[in-house]
């Protein structure tokens, strides 16, 4: 699979992320690099194998129901760039 | 009941399916330890797992399993012993994570079946496609000031259920009739509270129309957290509406994201799906799968409260109730529960005549849930009971409910205190009747006359006499005797 640079920008979109029109080439040239040496993993067969959901074969441990967490407002909201009325404040969005 | 749109052109037929969010009932957030409160002041029931800070890792909440599981169970669905979190990544100021931890490929909870009731005493059979667990998010502010947004996370982490239903709507009423089921099932389950006002039971409505007899799915909309039944209701009428006047005008609906205005009824477009909408799903690396055993399942089952289908039959079979009581009783499980406790040893249909006449008119009046009404359980069934050994006529027991209602007394003081019990004493009713007679000789020529009707006139001036205390059935038969001889 080959990257375009409109994969790029798409790529850049969705994770938030400015490219510059002139850094394009670049950032695709690193994408294709990068799928090329992933690729490598085709040469295995796994037609038989299911896909594997995580490398820890360990089950999931559960937590009982209790409040245990929270109550520290200041510290949540201290590293806002925008705090009001004990709100986190953002630029308006309004669909 | 055929649901069909006719127009000048065409008859048309409505797919719906619904999507349905319901907050699950849990102290604890689902993957963090913070409180699910609700209305507590802002950003106070957030951990850093909730604020997303680096680092922090999700540890899953065992009541929100056990609750899923209850849920899919009373949705007489398949529960999955084996079910995977997924990543579903999108950006948004109430989602500090950049993404969502919910289930894709493998939900807690497969396919299911929910009977929903229809106005014409039919029911049917809605498809449950699945239901999965996920996190909520934060909510978002618009109105407290003119160019920012507020964030409160105090919501984001709290445990849903979304529960996926078949396309298998085909008119407004039916999935009203199916959100009204649903939000009594889950009650019944303790796992959500199904406030669709207050959010903690959220839908979103996918619509489209065929020509009426085809079978194809053509493309829908989709409406987003329409937050009453009726606006549910409303949403659909006016949607369909609105794409067969499309078709018709020989468009083509495309396929967005749109938005119901509750004050106008209309829907209105509110984005396109094609861009927006690239989550990316990836397996959840935090978290390992979820995997149950069939014994921790059928555990859960045994515990089991009844449901209000296996209730409704129950009232019908053993208690003699009609299906529309036993419907409108079991729909909530706190009436249900008191019907029970009034019409033990009492008449229990009578007892539902009452609940569902006088008794709910008096909560509505008084603005009361049924948890707080001042006439409790076992004093309605003493009521039912006075009338059924004739020691009060409905008509007095209407006026000692009255009482009752706003006295809290049980009914035998009430009729002790106020003389009102019924006169069956045929020699006290005879001395009423022969006074009427005496005082009425005109009517009483008329009757023997032929104007039979006047009988009903007697009575009514007899019972009047004895300030309504004498037995109707009682006076009826002493007149015609008098009266005919």
């Amino acid at each position: 699979m080959a990257i375009d640079n409109e994969m790029v920008r798409k790529i850049a979109f969705l994770s938030r992320l400015k490219i510059e029109d002139n850094k394009l080439e670049d950032a695709k040239d690193e994408f294709n690099k990068i799928f090329k040496w992933i690729e490598e993993l085709n040469e295995i067969d796994t037609s038989n194998v299911s896909p594997m959901a995580s490398a820890n074969d360990v089950s999931l441990k559960l937590r009982e129901d209790a409040v245990t967490d929270g109550n520290y407002k200041d510290e949540i909201l201290k590293n806002a760039p925008s705090a009001e009325y004990d709100y986190f404040a953002v630029p308006k969005v309004v669909e | 009941m055929e649901n069909i749109i006719e127009t000048e052109k065409a008859k048309w037929e409505i797919v719906v399916g619904l999507e349905i969010h319901c907050q699950i009932i849990s102290k604890s957030k689902i993957f963090s330890g913070a409180s699910t409160e609700f209305g507590d002041d802002p950003n106070v029931n957030v951990s850093f797992v909730d604020a997303g800070m680096p680092g922090m890792l999700p540890t899953l909440n065992k009541e929100c399993v056990r609750q899923a599981v209850k849920t899919g169970l009373g949705l007489n669905a398949k529960i999955n012993t084996y079910s995977e979190f997924s990543r579903k990544n999108y950006f948004y100021a109430d989602m500090p994570t950049g993404y969502q931890i919910t289930q894709f490929k493998y939900p807690i909870v497969g396919e299911g079946e929910v009977v929903i009731d229809l106005a014409d005493g039919k029911s049917k059979k809605i498809g449950i496609e699945r239901m999965h667990i996920e996190q909520d998010a934060g909510k978002s502010i618009h109105d407290l000031s003119p160019n920012k947004t507020y964030i409160d996370l105090n919501r984001a982490g709290v445990g849903l259920m979304e529960i996926v239903t078949k396309p298998d709507f085909r008119s407004p009423e039916e999935a009203g009739a199916f959100l009204r089921k649903l939000r009594s099932i889950l009650r019944y389950l303790g796992t959500c509270d199904g406030n669709m006002d207050e959010g903690s039971m959220r839908c979103d409505v996918n619509v489209s129309v065929r020509p009426y007899g085809s079978d194809e799915l053509r493309t829908r909309c989709e409406m987003k957290n329409v937050n009453s039944v009726k606006f549910v209701m409303q949403a659909i009428e006016n949607e369909a509406k609105r794409q067969i006047e499309v078709y018709e005008n020989n468009g083509n609906v495309i396929q967005e994201t749109r938005q119901f205005d509750p004050s106008t009824g209309q829907t209105k477009v509110m984005r396109k799906k094609e861009f927006a909408h690239d989550y990316r799903y990836f397996p959840e690396p935090d978290l390992p799968a979820l995997v149950l055993s069939e014994q921790y399942i059928e555990e859960i089952r045994r515990d089991l409260v009844e449901l209000p289908d296996a209730k409704k039959q129950r009232f019908i079979n053993t208690m003699g109730l009609t299906p529309y009581d036993a419907m409108v009783i079991c729909e909530n499980k706190d009436v249900a529960d008191f019907f029970e406790k009034a019409s033990h040893n009492h008449d229990a249909k009578k007892v539902a005549n009452w609940m569902m006449s006088d008794f709910f008119a008096m909560l509505n009046k008084k603005k009361l849930s049924i948890d707080e009404s001042p006439v409790s359980a076992e004093n309605l069934g003493n009521l039912v009971e006075l009338i059924s050994k004739d020691v009060i006529s409905g008509k007095i027991a209407k006026e000692v409910f009255e009482i009752m209602a706003e006295t809290g007394d049980n009914p035998e003081k009430i009729v002790e205190e106020k003389g009102l019990k019924q006169v069956t004493d045929t020699k006290a009713i005879e001395d009423i009747i022969d006074r009427v007679i005496a005082d009425n000789p005109d009517n009483v020529e008329a009757y023997k006359k032929g104007k039979t009707n006047l009988l009903g006139w007697f009575v009514g001036q007899t019972i009047k006499l004895s300030q309504g205390k004498a037995n109707p059935s009682i006076v009826n038969q002493l007149i015609r005797k008098k009266l005919d001889n």
